[in-house]
């Protein structure tokens, strides 16, 4: 059984793998040192007690011993250095590995409170829920990550995928991974980043090669304009300021692009899943499902309400 | 000294209120000035436990909603900079200030008057920062008490994100503060250097004075960076600058880097101090000289000046190369030798001796053991691929959580019950003293150990509710137990101090039978503490006066 969705030592990629390798030795190192010196201290503790019966004389007073303090200076110095080229080897593997041309390449931006993911050689906009291939041995593909943020700092963890890397304004960073399990992987904003730092919560979906590909096309599909009565509500009140419909006049940039809404689990950054009821309440309440997200609370009427949530339901 | 003071000593009880309080808020005398630390650190324990209490409860059951996002983010903002700068940092110069002339011999600081502004502007700095409770709001109608973090990232505290005048009072504070804090460790220094009685050289310094030295010079390169950073976060806020305003060309990283380089060694500004606790009441309560003095300055002195060149380690996660993270880890996990060194010796102490469990080793045994494991999980963190992980979870806060209670703090407290008949001349309650130990070790160990878990399993910090289903529901429950066993401590600390106070018996001047200048005068000593300046020729004067036989001289 599955302790935890985002359990650090269930790792299903590459680099997640190596850090654990790395933290499997680290761990039964300092473990080592671990039971040796508690053990010392514990023996010390029992031992050089008290006892009742005591003679109320001073023991014998020892200043030191060059021998010993070389001997614990030597021995922890060999220990370091150890760890530091394991480290060390590590830290190569993952952040000098050179990217094949195979790689997917996406682009990350962090936005208080939710993920933007452009994916630039496919011409895919999407938000919140990340869909890559699982990568084969024989042809590996990995996807190559490229950081940035629109506002504050963030961080990408999906502890079972890999490490975190921050998203920082005016810093680009980049990481990758390379997974070797298909499913969904969870994970969170991991650098304080506002209010909603708690929901801006994470979704990798690893699929199989044939299924991303299907992603894909529907994903470069653009949507047809229906002229209902919710695509007018849409188009004539603020939504459009802030969220893009590929294909209509709606070009915001704010927030998440809607084009393919219906396509995703989840709304507002994963915080509700994506049904009527959460999505109604979300464009009426938005405080209801995440207070202090940046979504505004359009103050629609029951009828428009109905309607716009009716729009975005087509949306797929 | 006029004849008046000594008048006054002479009559305590006939004096009025206001006379009595008015001596405590014009004193320059260091050892009021240490008690007015202590205390006022006490008052800020008191609240950034609340604080902390408050986070507790919140997050006990995920999708909880006791507090809202906001309160909460302003909660743990106002916990970690209260402890850091207003419970830790007056803690360590409030016995600074008590012990250092007292150890070394010496009649008073080397600047009483700074050392008295020292005081009040952390005083003051204390103050600006609760101020914001009602000041935050400003003109704007947002802010209330900061909300952007304990170390404050970029670009969160601009204007821009950080609306009213939260982020301000955040900054005063620590500006106001930090001044009083480089004041108070440059006239440690200064005493230590200056001020030492006939026959006390350098080697002859009890270790505490060692150590303190170290970490009043740690406070000056450390604390002015922070204090830089502060006046540019305000110049940009007000005046147009761009330091750290990312979106007109600014760096979010710079902030970083200004803030660990003072942060890191900040750990040490701490933790430094409760190693020269135990390392006064390990060797007394053993019975024995230290192990290996000249071993134990070097080692100290080496984490001082490494300490200044592993900032960085809070970074391995912001994109640095992987050559700046390679150095970074190379000089964080050195920074692990000399601190085990100083481990070994502590052990070396003990062993042999004829140890006595009252309640001072009891916290200083506690200490050793949880420094021990804090500092193995520091070493875990330290291996950046590692930190990849860990950084910024659960485990994280748990480790220095370890550091700053299960270490630090512990230390404290032992030095709260080995000091407490010299400040009060009355002994306090043993066996009370054990029960504060017992109920603040299982509240320790029960929110602290549990900690860790929660952060391996994918729980990051600084979040106010989190999603079931990720199994950290059971550990958060048992966090969230602690939390009262340690409160429950604490209280228990607060009424046998005070107890002992009023009804505790006379301790005499020696109770521990202890080997230091400041057990030679009185408890509580008098004003300018020797009748005499006394000549030193060893590292334990009383120690030369109890056993002529065998001096400690013969072997330094």
């Amino acid at each position: 059984m599955q302790i935890s969705p985002t359990n650090i030592f269930a790792p299903a990629s590459t680099p997640a793998d190596s850090v654990f390798s790395l933290s499997i030795f680290v761990i039964l190192t300092v473990t080592g040192i671990f039971i040796v010196v508690c053990a010392l201290l514990t023996y010390a503790a029992v031992k050089f007690r008290i006892r009742r019966s005591d003679d109320h004389s001073e023991p014998a007073q020892v200043y030191g011993s060059n021998q010993v303090e070389l001997a614990w200076t030597v021995i922890p110095v060999l220990i370091v250095i150890a760890l530091f080229l394991a480290s060390a080897r590590v830290i190569a593997s993952v952040q000098d590995a050179p990217k094949p041309s195979s790689a997917l390449e996406v682009i990350v931006i962090g936005h208080q409170y939710w993920w933007e993911y452009r994916y630039p050689k496919l011409n895919i906009v999407t938000a919140n829920e990340l869909h890559v291939p699982v990568s084969d041995p024989a042809h590996p593909t990995p996807t190559f990550m490229t950081l940035l943020s629109a506002d504050t700092d963030h961080s990408f963890w999906v502890p079972r995928l890999a490490g975190k890397t921050d998203l920082i304004p005016n810093h680009p960073n980049s990481m990758w991974i390379e997974p070797h399990e298909t499913g969904l992987f969870l994970g969170q904003c991991a650098q304080y980043c506002g209010t909603q730092h708690a929901k801006m919560l994470l979704r990798v979906y690893v699929q199989p090669r044939a299924e991303f590909d299907r992603w894909v096309q529907e994903q470069q599909q653009v949507s047809q304009s229906s002229a209902s009565a919710g695509e007018r509500v849409f188009q004539s009140t603020a939504c459009v300021n802030c969220h893009t419909v590929a294909g209509t006049p709606a070009k915001g940039l704010f927030g998440p692009d809607l084009t393919h809404l219906m396509s995703r689990d989840t709304i507002a950054s994963g915080a509700a899943l994506n049904t009527h009821e959460k999505l109604r309440l979300w464009i009426q309440k938005p405080d209801a499902l995440k207070p202090g997200s940046k979504m505004p609370a359009m103050g629609l009427s029951d009828r428009d309400l109905d309607a716009v949530t009716a729009y975005l339901e087509t949306l797929r | 000294m006029s004849t008046n003071t000594i008048q006054l000593t002479e009559f305590p009880v006939s004096r009025p209120l206001t006379l009595r309080l008015h001596e405590w808020v014009t004193t320059v005398d260091h050892k009021r000035l240490g008690l007015l630390y202590i205390l006022f650190a006490l008052v800020f324990l008191m609240a950034g436990g609340i604080e902390a209490t408050v986070m507790r409860l919140q997050l006990i059951r995920p999708h909880n909603d006791l507090v809202s996002p906001q309160a909460f983010n302003r909660m743990f903002t106002m916990h970690g900079t209260t402890m850091i700068f207003f419970v830790a940092m007056p803690l360590v110069f409030g016995f600074a200030n008590y012990l250092v002339p007292l150890m070394i011999g010496a009649r008073d600081m080397a600047f009483p008057r700074l050392n008295a502004f020292s005081f009040w502007m952390t005083a003051l700095g204390g103050l600006f920062l609760y101020f914001s409770f009602l000041g935050g709001d400003g003109l704007y109608g947002g802010g209330g008490a900061p909300d952007v973090g304990w170390f404050a990232y970029a670009p969160l505290t601009t204007r821009t994100f950080s609306v009213g005048h939260s982020t301000d009072f955040w900054t005063l504070s620590l500006l106001v503060s930090g001044i009083g804090s480089v004041g108070t460790a440059i006239n440690i220094v200064t005493t230590i250097l200056c001020m030492r009685c006939p026959g006390m050289t350098l080697g002859k310094m009890p270790l505490l004075v060692w150590l303190n030295l170290t970490m009043g010079g740690l406070v000056v390169l450390a604390v002015s960076p922070l204090t830089a950073a502060q006046l540019m976060l305000l110049v940009d806020r007000y005046l147009g600058g761009h330091f750290f305003d990312a979106q007109a060309g600014g760096s979010a990283v710079i902030w970083m880097h200004f803030f660990w380089v003072f942060g890191h060694p900040e750990v040490y500004v701490l933790a430094i101090p409760a190693f020269a606790i135990a390392s006064e009441i390990i060797p007394v309560f053993s019975r024995k000289a230290i192990f290996g003095y000249p071993v134990m300055v070097l080692a100290t002195v080496a984490i001082g000046f490494i300490s200044m060149s592993v900032w960085a380690h809070h970074m391995f996660t912001i994109g640095m190369t992987s050559g700046a993270n390679t150095f970074f880890v190379l000089s964080t996990m050195a920074i692990a030798v000399p601190t085990g060194i100083k481990i070994f010796n502590w052990l070396a102490t003990m062993w042999g001796g004829k140890i006595r469990f009252a309640a001072p080793m009891m916290f200083c045994t506690a200490f050793l053991f949880q420094f021990l494991v804090a500092g193995l999980t520091g070493v875990t963190l330290a291996a950046a691929p590692f930190d990849w992980q860990l950084g910024n979870s659960y485990y994280l806060v748990a480790h220095f959580h370890y550091v700053i209670v299960g270490a630090i703090l512990f230390a404290i407290f032992g030095a709260f019950y080995y000091w407490f008949p010299k400040v009060t001349g009355k002994m306090y309650n043993e066996s009370i003293a054990k029960m504060q130990f017992w109920l603040f070790f299982i509240g320790f160990h029960l929110t602290f150990d549990f900690m860790h878990i929660p952060g391996l399993l994918g729980m990051p910090r600084r979040i106010y509710t989190y999603e079931p289903g990720r199994g950290w529901d059971i550990w958060n429950v048992i966090v969230t137990i602690g939390v009262f066993f340690q409160a429950a401590g604490v209280l228990v600390l607060a009424a046998n101090l005070l107890l002992s106070y009023f009804r505790g018996k006379a301790a005499g001047s020696d109770p521990w039978d202890a080997w230091t200048l400041e057990w030679s005068t009185s408890s509580p000593p008098p004003e300018y503490n020797f009748a005499v300046v006394p000549t030193v020729r060893s590292r334990r004067p009383l120690w030369d006066l109890k056993h002529p036989e065998d001096p400690d001289w013969r072997y330094e």
